[in-house]
């Protein structure tokens, strides 16, 4: 089992890691007895995403598709942000090992339900 | 700087054994089969392996056979002696803590309707004597309880378990594949029947294993064809692994002693290194009945593959019982074993030390291991307030 350059990149040098205080929305999958819990939080203006931060407990996989996904979301609308795909995320790393498409690749997930958290909380607050 | 700690895993062949087998690969490259000075010098240097292996446990050579690995002698322990003793009874008893050769061995011979049982280890991974004997009744072929588990360290008290299994009547198998060339074996006073031995763990190349079968005790061979190996393993002798085995074998006798005090050291200072400069740093298995090799620490809120990949970027090459280092999604049995919970058992790293390893290597780690774990503890959503 062997991961890319691009992941061991990510791995070594995450994007946004952290959180966000006042976040619009969080959005958390996976659970530590799988070994795979992330946490992603966004900042919304204007229905686009304007800061994103993460954190993960995980494998390599984990943290670099949790990474991966922030960089794809960070600036794109709502919509957007909604079509990343965990394919799409294991696409950009260039791959990841079978096993962990279904283990370790859940960030996509963690950025819809962050995404789906916002617009719960803000429904019926006049979107126009 | 680079430090390999994962001994467990694989073992470098110490030069004077490649030494040993080169000629057996092109020059003396007989048949022990044949009858004449080629087939006789393949029958001498048998011989001579035979010997430096079993003055290694304190057996005679004529108890030795040699087989391709240790997942094979276990295989022919533990399925040969099940298939021909059957008459003695349909149980056979393991610890839980079995090599997965061992294990799955176990699972197939179920399927043949064997009744397997399977004894718990405590929370430091030491078999319970007293569920042992519970287990092992007059309906039992077979026991097999490892010296010492590789990916722990815990050194299992095999005499007190042979004893269990003979009052029974059943014969007794031991996995000695990590202890071999750690601690001393001596398969008589241990009252050992079956004993799966490596190679590559006594620095022998790979390919290459045995089993120690007493005296007088017959198996079911796996493998049929022209009866080599007093018919328990036929096929034609893999000469040069042999010769490597048995050097290795005399070597590990000559440094035991030495290097296991040497590597006990060593492996204590690393113990005591981690768990003074890592927070939620914890030991798992036994504090003192372990082997002088290994190190297994369990580090809170984070992983052990991520830890894998950091130290490894830092020339450090160690091993994790995390399910994300495994084929399958499940961390290691051995840890669950111990009563860990499985987010514990995912954050837990070996080390295992071996003759390259020296002072200078286990204070490297020492010095890496608390940024790695605080880079990654900053990053995970488990790590308390004060952690990060």
């Amino acid at each position: 089992m062997m991961y890319t350059e691009k992941v061991l990149d990510h791995f070594r040098n995450p994007r946004n890691v952290g959180e966000i205080e006042d976040a619009d929305g969080v959005g958390t999958v996976g659970n530590p007895v799988c070994g795979d819990l992330m946490s992603i939080y966004i900042k919304v203006e204007d229905d686009r995403i304007s800061d994103i931060k993460f954190k993960t407990f995980g494998c390599g996989a984990a943290i670099a598709t949790t990474s991966m996904t922030t960089e794809l979301a960070k600036g794109r609308t709502l919509d957007e942000a909604m079509q990343i795909t965990r394919e799409k995320v294991a696409e950009e790393l260039g791959g990841l090992p079978p096993v962990k498409m279904h283990c370790s690749n859940l960030a996509a997930d963690a950025l819809h339900e962050a995404v789906t958290n916002y617009r719960t909380k803000n429904d019926g607050e006049g979107v126009s | 700087m680079n430090v390999y700690m994962d001994h467990e895993a694989s073992r470098p062949v110490d030069p004077l054994v490649l030494e040993a087998m080169m000629p057996y690969f092109s020059e003396k490259f007989g048949n022990p089969a044949s009858f004449h000075k080629l087939g006789f010098e393949a029958q001498r240097a048998m011989k001579t392996a035979r010997g430096q292996v079993a003055s290694l446990i304190d057996a005679q050579e004529s108890e030795i056979i040699f087989t391709s690995s240790a997942t094979e002698s276990n295989n022919l322990g533990l399925i040969g002696a099940a298939r021909r003793h059957r008459k003695r009874g349909n149980r056979i008893v393991v610890s839980g803590i079995e090599h997965i050769s061992v294990l799955n061995v176990c699972k197939e011979l179920g399927r043949e309707g064997f009744e397997i049982k399977y004894v718990p280890v405590d929370s430091e991974g030491i078999i319970e004597l007293d569920r042992l004997s519970e287990l092992v009744n007059d309906e039992t072929v077979l026991v097999s309880v490892m010296v010492a588990n590789g990916e722990i360290g815990t050194i299992q008290p095999v005499k007190e378990v042979a004893e269990v299994a003979h009052q029974h009547g059943a014969l007794f198998h031991t996995d000695a594949t990590a202890a071999a060339g750690q601690i001393s074996l001596d398969v008589s006073t241990m009252e050992i029947d079956l004993m799966t031995l490596s190679s590559n763990d006594l620095y022998g190349p790979r390919g290459t294993g045995c089993l120690y079968v007493r005296t007088g005790l017959r198996l079911k061979p796996l493998m049929i064809g022209g009866g080599q190996e007093a018919g328990m393993r036929s096929g034609s002798e893999n000469i040069p692994g042999i010769v490597g085995m048995g050097k290795a074998a005399e070597l590990a006798k000559e440094t035991l002693l030495a290097e296991a005090t040497r590597l006990t050291r060593l492996r204590d200072r690393l113990i005591r290194g981690m768990m003074e400069s890592v927070p939620d740093s914890y030991l798992n298995g036994h504090r003192k009945q372990r082997l002088p090799n290994n190190v297994n620490m369990r580090f809170s809120y984070i992983e052990g593959e991520s830890l894998i990949l950091s130290l490894d970027q830092l020339g450090i090459q160690v091993s994790s019982g995390s399910a994300c280092t495994a084929k399958t999604l499940e961390p290691s049995h051995v840890l669950l074993s111990l009563g860990l919970k499985h987010e514990e058992a995912h954050g837990s790293l070996v080390f295992t030390l071996g003759k390259g390893n020296n002072e200078g290597d286990v204070e490297y780690v020492i010095q890496h291991m608390p940024g790695v774990v605080r880079k990654l503890r900053a990053m995970s959503p488990l790590t308390p307030e004060e952690l990060r």
